[in-house]
């Protein structure tokens, strides 16, 4: 097979469509759970990004800032997680349409 | 073969992330987010980031994917319940119109960028030693905030999950 | 070598590793059984076969001929992904692992390792990081609460244990500044005063103790198989499973723990390279093939069982056959090459696993909150004070 090389551009689509599904899971799923899985696969399109700008520069600073992103994405899920079971401690209920009673 | 591989791998990532947003169960959502994020390590490993898919892996979906797994087991989190308001023209026509904004995105995006080489494996190694090098030189402020960063969380995750006494 | 060479000789490479390590993990569980037996007092598996050496045979057709009972309350695709998911993670693991130089048989110019990441070590730490889901979802799936618990708790266990593991692991690559095992073990050849091996088990005893500990801690292996241990929790996570999901599951573990031990000899034990200079140390498998066909044979007169009149004397033709052929070898360069390899680094795992093998017949298992009170507040400060004292003195070191 020749070995043609893949436009760049291919990448960025990509990291595109993946952060579309993302914003989309966000704001139409009701499960807490589910509304944070949206936000780390937001995360996951972004380091795409990162690493491929990293290849069109042909430096691995690319790589270190997705590497951040990565920690920061650890450091938010145990926080957001904790708060998530806190929250289903007091309410006994993981959908957010229902945490309304600040509401009115 | 680098466009073989691009194109089965960006296809389970798309498949993988359209069955995140589709499923019921959250169970099915973290296993096709986990689908999501080997494939991308895969993605990662084309560009020559080797290190950053080892970190993928080892960090995003054996660490913190496990940890939503927990959360999820631990809490029973049942399948939600959907109820579809519209009819199945509409449904559709969204996914129809969906797909035809991805593509408008897509042209955009290819027609904005100037024209380069592209990508061939190999050409470019992001191996441990440049990224351990760059970490700890240029980087080393972020570094250390990070550690801060991680600390603080530990501590609000431990605060926040304690028994009351 | 150009492309299709390549794969021939890849796939010759695939098929001997996958042939050897199927064979390895039916007769580990062989040596497990008898020397636990041993252990006891007791025989173990003698009926089956010349001193049971068939049982694993009779074990594998039985888990195949086995019902295989899907419960109807269970989760039917992650009940069924869970094993597949467990062994193909636990068999991948070996691909990295090298036994042996540089060879050449023939046209063909390759090492004897299936693939050279430059990445190696992380490369398996990332497999043992997914293996995690296999243990999770096999326990989730059942719809049962001692699996849901002892799932977990394995999962949490198996995280837990990954950091002393990782932090230990990192030690020696800093003395050798390489991911690579190849470069690992290249950097683990030549010899302190002549006669010392130049191993990093000796400024790094620490780091090793750390290591084959977490490796017990990740492999689920007693003292800390307190989530599959059959009169704790119904036999945890993998209760509801019969047939060959649950051979999966054991088949699983045992890969498990040849790949912890093989890391640990590449990483600690200086790979395949004997522990003493060449002329002297290629005689020692010759002697230690002799030596056993030799007490074979002297038991083998006057044998304490009938059968052993005739077990014993074809035992000991087997070891002398087999020294016979070491020394054979010596003559033939690229064949002393090999087996010389395949013999200390066998020899290497076989120590190590036996280890493994003798705390399981020894120690008693831990209580949950006593093994993750160890990790952390124990294991993790010490490999953490390790690879500071490492990383202090190669900082000095170093121009």
């Amino acid at each position: 097979m020749p070995n043609a090389p893949v436009p760049l551009s291919w990448y960025l689509i990509l990291s595109a469509i993946l952060f579309a599904l993302g914003v989309a899971g966000f704001i139409f799923r009701r499960n807490i759970i589910t509304v944070f899985m949206s936000i780390e696969l937001m995360l996951n399109a972004v380091n795409l990004s990162f690493v491929t700008f990293s290849y069109e520069f042909k430096q691995v600073d690319g790589h270190i800032y997705s590497f951040f992103v990565m920690v920061v994405a650890a450091a938010e899920a145990a926080v957001g997680l904790a708060i998530i079971l806190t929250v289903f401690k007091n309410r006994a209920t993981l959908m957010i349409d229902e945490v309304n009673s600040m509401k009115y | 073969m680098t466009a073989l591989i691009f194109i089965v791998f960006a296809g389970i990532a798309v498949f993988c992330a359209i069955n995140l947003v589709v499923q019921t169960h959250p169970i099915a959502s973290a296993l096709s987010l986990i689908g999501v994020m080997g494939s991308l390590a895969i993605l990662y490993l084309q560009l020559g980031g080797e290190f950053i898919a080892a970190a993928q892996v080892i960090v995003y979906a054996g660490a913190i994917m496990v940890l939503f797994v927990f959360v999820i087991m631990l809490l029973n989190a049942g399948a939600e319940a959907v109820s579809f308001q519209a009819s199945r023209f509409v449904r559709y026509l969204g996914a129809l119109l969906l797909a035809a904004f991805l593509g408008l995105i897509s042209l955009i995006i290819q027609a904005a960028l100037p024209k380069t080489e592209g990508v061939l494996f190999g050409t470019f190694q992001g191996t441990a030693l440049d990224v351990g090098r760059k970490l700890f030189t240029t980087y080393l402020l972020p570094f250390e905030v990070t550690s801060v960063l991680i600390l603080i969380a530990i501590v609000g995750a431990i605060v926040l999950a304690r028994k009351e006494v | 070598m150009n492309l299709f060479n390549f794969y021939i000789v890849s796939l010759v490479k695939v098929a001997v590793v996958a042939f050897v390590l199927l064979t390895t993990l039916a007769y580990l569980q062989w040596i497990e059984r008898k020397v636990i037996a041993h252990v006891q007092l007791r025989v173990g598996p003698y009926r089956v076969g010349p001193h049971g050496l068939l049982q694993p045979l009779a074990d594998v057709v039985k888990l195949i001929t086995k019902e295989g009972l899907i419960p109807s309350h269970v989760n039917k695709l992650f009940y069924l992904m869970a094993p597949f998911v467990a062994v193909t993670l636990a068999l991948i693991s070996i691909s990295v692992i090298p036994f042996g130089p540089e060879i050449k048989i023939g046209p063909v110019d390759t090492w004897m390792q299936l693939t050279d990441l430059r990445i190696g070590i992380l490369f398996v730490i990332a497999v043992s990081s997914i293996g995690v889901y296999g243990v999770a979802l096999g326990g989730w799936a059942s719809n049962n609460k001692y699996s849901l618990l002892g799932g977990l708790r394995s999962s949490a266990q198996m995280i837990s244990y990954e950091l002393p593991l990782a932090l230990a692991v990192a030690a020696p690559l800093l003395l050798a500044n390489t991911l690579s095992f190849r470069e690992m073990v290249s950097y683990q050849s030549g010899y302190w005063l002549g006669f010392i091996p130049r191993w990093n088990l000796f400024p790094e005893i620490l780091g090793f103790i750390v290591f084959m500990i977490a490796g017990f801690a990740e492999t689920n292996r007693v003292p800390f198989d307190l989530p599959e241990a059959e009169n704790e929790l119904v036999a945890g996570f993998h209760t509801e499973y019969s047939s060959m999901n649950f051979a999966a599951f054991f088949m699983a573990e045992y890969a498990n723990m040849v790949t912890v031990t093989a890391v640990a000899t590449l990483l600690f034990l200086g790979g395949w390279q004997p522990p003493f200079p060449e002329p002297y140390s290629n005689f020692v498998p010759i002697l230690v093939f002799a030596i056993g066909g030799l007490i074979a044979l002297y038991h083998g007169l006057n044998p304490a069982r009938r059968m052993d009149k005739f077990t014993l004397p074809a035992t000991a033709l087997v070891f002398l056959g087999i020294a016979a052929i070491f020394g054979l070898s010596l003559f033939v360069p690229m064949a002393k090459t090999i087996l010389m390899a395949l013999f200390w680094f066998c020899g290497k795992i076989l120590i190590l696993l036996f280890v493994f093998i003798w705390v399981r017949a020894t120690l008693p298992r831990f209580r949950y909150d006593q093994l993750m009170r160890f990790a952390w507040i124990f294991l993790f400060p010490i490999s953490m004070l390790n690879l500071l004292a490492t990383s202090l003195i190669v900082a000095l070191t170093t121009k």
